[in-house]
């Protein structure tokens, strides 16, 4: 692959963003509906998603735990602590969950991924698949990319869950606060098309972006070995910027 | 290039352990399914104040919650607020004199729409309009009231 021509530096980070946008377009361009495409898919599944799950169930339970403490700790000053898992359901399944959730993934999954690609670049694995006429961004970029936007949800999910948990174990079990007020504040305060639905768009959106930095990195890092430290550190760095841009975006459009 | 078996199973594993999580939360920690069913139909009705009255409060008869607010628009003509209810095609058969007051919840809670059930043998159909309705207490109002003991006009009972 050519390397591109350097633009003017200040318009470097606007040709970033283009050379992502077209790697994006080459990529669901690449797309074919094969039983290949689904097994490495499934594959990929297992090692961004399955393997994040442990640190996403902890992270997510002991956010729960600190964010029914800090509530507590604000509401009692109004009598009002049994206001308090309404609270953290709105906040999490709006903000916290989806955005937590993508910042450990992209820590978590998303330095692996461009890691890896990265050494498949410095091994020249890359080069010898192009030689093969095997489309390296179909067979490598594309499954990567569609596991993170399938798990990135569903760890969202699970980290709500857990941080739902952790929020009753520290108000019901350790605070006294009665469960049954408990649930009902939740399922009378957090509403499925807003927040519940909401919250899920955009864990799909930033599973999306994690996955797409973390491939565009891995495949056009340097080939030695700091190009691929550079290309995880990147990946991180990007990421959870565009995380929070999007965020932002999404919460100030579609709300 | 297959994956192992057990790739594919620790994979399926997680998928469904997701999924699990995701029909958890929205049926124990969101309000899905306690929504009104497809089954409702729509009233509506004007009111001269609603005072902070949002849209999707719940609709009560007897304190019961029968449907929720779905829009609250204003008549550019009359300056009346126009409240349309999406009530729950269980409850049919609500008399067509029926009242409706803006009320609230405690001392500083959350407003809803009282419907107080009125004797006339026909029933609210789709699109029909409740016309004795009663416009939200405001504690503003009523303290300067109070204080200037004017007897200004009364508040509004009875709107067309």
């Amino acid at each position: 692959m050519a390397t591109p021509v350097d633009p003017p530096a200040v318009l470097a980070p606007i040709s970033q963003a283009g050379r992502i946008g077209l790697f994006l377009v080459r990529m669901l361009g690449s797309l074919r509906p094969q039983p290949s495409l689904l097994l490495s898919t499934l594959q990929q599944v297992y090692l961004v998603g399955a393997r994040s799950l442990v640190i996403i169930m902890i992270c997510g339970f002991f956010v729960g735990m600190v964010l029914a403490l800090q509530a507590i700790n604000a509401l009692e000053q109004f009598g009002a602590s049994d206001q308090v898992s309404l609270l953290v359901g709105k906040s999490l399944f709006r903000e916290l969950g989806p955005v937590l959730t993508a910042l450990l993934f992209a820590g978590r999954a998303g330095t692996s991924v461009a890691a890896e690609i990265g050494l498949m670049r410095a091994t020249s694995q890359i080069d010898a698949m192009e030689l093969m006429a095997i489309d390296p961004v179909q067979r490598i970029a594309l499954p990567r990319f569609l596991a993170g936007a399938v798990s990135v949800p569903l760890l969202t999910a699970m980290f709500n869950a857990l941080a739902i948990l952790g929020a009753v174990v520290f108000s019901i079990g350790v605070m006294g606060l009665d469960a049954g007020i408990f649930w009902s504040k939740l399922q009378n305060g957090v509403y499925f098309q807003e927040d519940f639905i909401g919250g899920i768009w955009k864990s799909l959106v930033f599973g999306g972006l994690v996955s797409l930095v973390a491939v565009y990195f891995g495949f056009h890092a340097k080939p030695t070995g700091a190009g691929v430290g550079t290309a995880t550190t990147n990946t991180v760095v990007l990421s959870s910027v565009l995380i929070l841009v999007f965020d932002f975006i999404m919460t100030s459009f579609f709300t | 290039m297959r994956a192992n078996y057990k790739v594919e199973l620790a994979s399926g594993i997680f998928l469904l352990l997701g999924i699990f999580a995701l029909i958890w939360l929205a049926t124990r920690a969101t309000d899905y399914g306690k929504e009104l069913g497809d089954e409702a139909y729509y009233v509506s009705a004007r009111f001269t104040n609603v005072a902070d009255l949002k849209d999707r409060a719940p609709v009560k008869i007897g304190g019961v919650t029968v449907g929720e607010i779905e829009s609250i628009t204003l008549d550019p003509l009359s300056f009346e607020a126009v409240v349309t209810m999406r009530l729950d095609q269980r409850f049919d058969e609500i008399p067509i004199d029926s009242s409706a007051s803006v009320l609230t919840s405690g001392v500083l809670g959350d407003r809803y729409i009282g419907l107080e059930p009125g004797g006339d043998l026909e029933v609210l159909q789709d699109g029909d309009e409740l016309f004795v309705t009663q416009s939200a207490v405001v504690l503003e109002q009523l303290v300067s009231k109070y204080l200037f003991n004017t007897r200004s006009e009364p508040e509004a009972e009875d709107e067309p």
